[in-house]
């Protein structure tokens, strides 16, 4: 009994996991560095090392003449125009999405307490419709968009405009199902139609997080812009875009530089709106 | 009323701020809807139906998705070596001079976006996967690097000083005393992060760093519209296949 | 000789004088309990002893050494001797108890062997063994956050006997736990020191557990000696002068149940004996 006892005890009951674990994750490393073409060997390549070095060394000092300064300017005005005009599109689509897809405004609910199949059925397309705008990247909306209407900034107003369109109207229909229900629901009881009772029961409610949650997607939109021009979409994007395809080091160090200050400006721009407005 | 006054006071500079955003684009919406550019768009739209199942192409496509996930995959998991090393520094376990150098860098690598990393990588190392896999690996090691050391300043500090003062080294301390309090929280971060850098790894290649966004751009540039949208449904696909699997993950878990 | 102080005398940086020209001898093998009112001093001498604060006056001697003198290799070889056992032992949830006793020899194993320990515990026997005579052998697999307070507090008594200290410390070892088990633990400590012949140091709150248990009884207050004596030579004049102060009354009694019968006659100079 004693024997039988400390033989079993030889072993650690987390040892074969372990090992099974281990061996798994080789199995899943190796091919993964095939794919992946993984050779950092790539990056000692003098071909390679004599490019990047070259450009490494364009890196400083930063471009600071005059011209450059001024389309530096420019291409900040239009990153920062290209996230609020797409998020204005996107409010104007999101907002009647999202009164669509929320149960909040369900007059089928006032009996049952719960929508009827079909109400929820009819929402259903609604829901798929707002997955499908957000679960393409806004990015490759851009490249669509570039080769719809051709390059420059409206490409990227038009995919922020899609995208987030497609995150407002869930997160918002969230919210409109997250605040207290009575007032809408008597509101609607009582006679009022479901656009009343959603302006007078749920916004005065909902307003704040609304608020809140709309700046804080405006910040978002101003880093989605700045990459939005390495497809052509115009702003700081297509600018180190090109900088980096010439090899300009200089440049691409002051577009970076005022890209991180503009997501610093962005940032507190949006903590500063939030704490007024909210 | 103050308060009012001052809110109105926000609303009307958001109302300059969009009309001198839309007037300073300039942009000829109107114009999309004129003319021939409906039809245009229409056609345009038209010509990625059918979407093109041809099974070489379908093939293309899976070694394309494969190779998505194992950049984000192999890139997440060196941005989680590298992090774990760097928070040490920035955790200040390593002197206060390493420790304001390796913040430094790591405020550096997180503050440049993964395309731009990407389009920088692809003239270090090549076109293909490898820069794609270093791109990510460089921008997630700076958000992985403060995050980790973020835990590390959270964790007690208790248990390995107790094994200090049992005559264990500075390392087997460590291994003992910090990183089992430490560990969960840095897989969870790595395992989010993976899950936001698949979606990233799917759009690097139009910067020519691989992946199912290389064959997107390509395709598109060839005017090949119903093999793109292949590509695209398979973007959707995978994108939502991670949601799903992650909140199912998350359900579990938490 | 298993601990020797010199006239030691402690200074915190903040000037604030902790323990006060201290003389004290401890021979091998001996059992001493430390009692005294909070801010008495005692976690300054024990980390002291345990070679975690240095003294800023007089002479320290553990082990027949003097850890001021030593650095790296020899102090982490001194560090291997002293245990310490904590009031909440200070183990990672997480981790296995197999992993947490094994942890207690990592001053003797080479890195190597610590780190494949850490994939493949190399030395379960071992554990198995520290832990047997506190009843949790079959506890070797479990983590430590599926064990209650009093288990946990014995898997960091096992690691300190897995390390196979010659100098055992113990900082209020049972102070977070109820009667019954605290003086359970308290005699399994005793017999297990006594049986294998380790010097054992412990500071506790409560007289009666140190009364009972402990051989030796010292009373710190204020950073000097106030008595040092054998448990059964301790009086209550002793604890008297231990605990008498005006505003701490109330909370004197309630750790000190023989005092508590005696507030009548306060405060006279408690006599020392030796």
């Amino acid at each position: 009994m004693l024997l039988t006892s400390s033989a079993q005890s030889h072993r650690d009951p987390a040892a074969l996991p372990r090992l099974l674990i281990t061996v798994l994750a080789i199995a899943l490393l190796w091919p993964g560095l095939v794919i992946t073409e993984f050779a950092p060997a790539a990056l000692v390549d003098p071909r390679n090392l004599d490019v990047f070095s070259h450009f490494l060394a364009g890196f400083w000092p930063p471009n600071t003449s005059p011209e450059f300064l001024a389309m530096l300017g420019k291409a900040t005005l239009e990153t920062l125009a290209m996230a609020t005009a797409g998020l204005a599109l996107a409010l104007l689509l999101a907002i009647p999405l999202s009164l669509l897809a929320s149960r909040a405004l369900s007059v089928s609910a006032l009996l049952t307490g719960r929508p009827s199949r079909w109400a929820s059925a009819a929402r259903y397309p609604v829901r798929l419709l707002l997955i499908l705008l957000r679960s393409i990247p806004e990015i490759v909306w851009a490249l669509l968009f570039v080769r719809a209407v051709g390059l420059g900034p409206t490409a990227g107003v038009l995919a922020i405009t899609i995208t987030y369109s497609g995150m407002l109207g869930k997160v918002y229909a969230e919210i409109y199902e997250s605040v207290d229900q009575r007032p809408a629901r008597a509101l609607m009881q009582a006679g009022s139609s479901r656009l009343a009772a959603f302006f007078y029961g749920v916004v005065p409610a909902a307003a704040q997080e609304l608020m809140s949650y709309t700046i804080y997607r405006w910040e978002c939109a101003v880093r989605a812009s700045v990459i939005m021009g390495f497809v052509g979409a115009g702003g700081l994007g297509q600018m180190i875009d090109l900088s980096i395809r010439m090899f300009a080091g200089g440049e691409v160090v002051s577009i970076l530089l005022t890209f991180l200050v503009l997501v610093l400006l962005a940032d507190q721009l949006s903590t500063l709106l939030r704490r007024r407005l909210a | 009323m103050s308060r009012r006054l001052e809110a109105l006071l926000w609303v009307s500079a958001i109302i300059a701020a969009l009309i001198a955003s839309f007037s300073y684009l300039g942009m000829d919406l109107l114009g999309l809807f004129r003319g021939d550019s409906p039809e245009q768009m229409l056609s345009y739209a038209q010509s990625f139906f059918p979407p093109e199942t041809a099974p070489d192409w379908l093939s293309k496509i899976a070694r394309g998705a494969l190779e998505t996930l194992a950049i984000s995959a192999i890139g997440t998991l060196l941005a989680a070596l590298a992090g774990a090393v760097l928070s040490l520094f920035a955790a200040g376990r390593l002197g206060r001079i390493t420790k304001s150098l390796s913040r430094l860098l790591l405020n550096t690598l997180r503050s440049v976006p993964d395309l731009v990393w990407a389009a920088l990588m692809v003239l270090a190392a090549g076109l293909g996967p490898f820069a794609g896999t270093l791109a990510i690996a460089l921008h997630t090691a700076g958000v992985l690097g403060r995050l980790f050391a973020e835990a590390l300043e959270n964790a007690p500090v208790e248990p390995a000083q107790a094994l200090r003062d049992a005559g264990a080294g500075p390392v087997a301390a460590f291994c003992y005393g910090t990183l089992p309090n430490v560990m969960p929280q840095w897989v969870a971060y790595s395992l989010y992060r993976w899950e936001n850098n698949i979606r990233m790894a799917a759009v690097l290649g139009f910067v020519g760093a691989g992946g199912l966004g290389q064959m997107l751009y390509v395709t598109l540039s060839l005017f090949q519209q119903s093999r793109a949208m292949t590509v695209i449904l398979a973007m959707i696909i995978m994108v939502l296949l991670v949601d799903a699997l992650s909140a199912w993950l998350r359900a579990r878990l938490g | 000789m298993s601990i020797r102080l010199d006239g030691v005398g402690l200074t915190h940086p903040g000037g604030f004088r902790a323990l006060e020209k201290l003389d004290l001898t401890i021979a091998a093998g001996e059992r001493v309990a430390i009692i005294g009112p909070s801010g008495a001093g005692k976690t300054t001498l024990l980390r002291l002893l345990g070679t975690g604060l240095n003294p800023s006056a007089g002479r320290l001697s553990l082990l027949d050494n003097d850890p001021t003198q030593l650095r790296g290799r020899t102090l982490r070889t001194l560090r291997t001797r002293i245990g310490l056992i904590h009031q909440s032992p200070p183990l990672p949830p997480r981790q296995r108890v197999v992993t947490a006793v094994l942890a207690g020899r990592l001053g003797q194993w080479s890195l190597p062997r610590a780190l494949a320990s850490l994939c493949y515990p190399l030395d379960a026997e071992g554990a198995r063994a520290a832990l047997e005579p506190l009843d949790l052998a079959d506890k070797l697999y479990a983590r430590c956050d599926q064990l209650s307070g009093g288990q946990l507090q014995r898997v960091g008594i096992a690691r300190v006997l897995y390390q196979g200290a010659d100098l055992l410390l113990a900082d209020e070892p049972v102070s977070a736990m109820d009667p019954v088990l605290a003086d359970h633990t308290l005699a399994l400590l005793n017999r297990i020191a006594d049986e294998r012949g380790i010097t054992l140091v412990a500071s506790l709150h409560a007289v009666d557990l140190a009364l009972r248990h402990f051989p030796r009884v010292i009373g710190l207050r204020d950073g000097k000696i106030l008595f040092d004596c054998a448990a059964s030579d301790v009086t209550d004049n002793d604890l008297n002068g231990l605990y008498a102060n005006d505003s701490l009354l109330g909370a004197a009694s309630e750790s000190a149940p023989t005092i508590a019968a005696l507030q009548e006659n306060l405060i006279r100079t408690a006599p020392r004996c030796f």
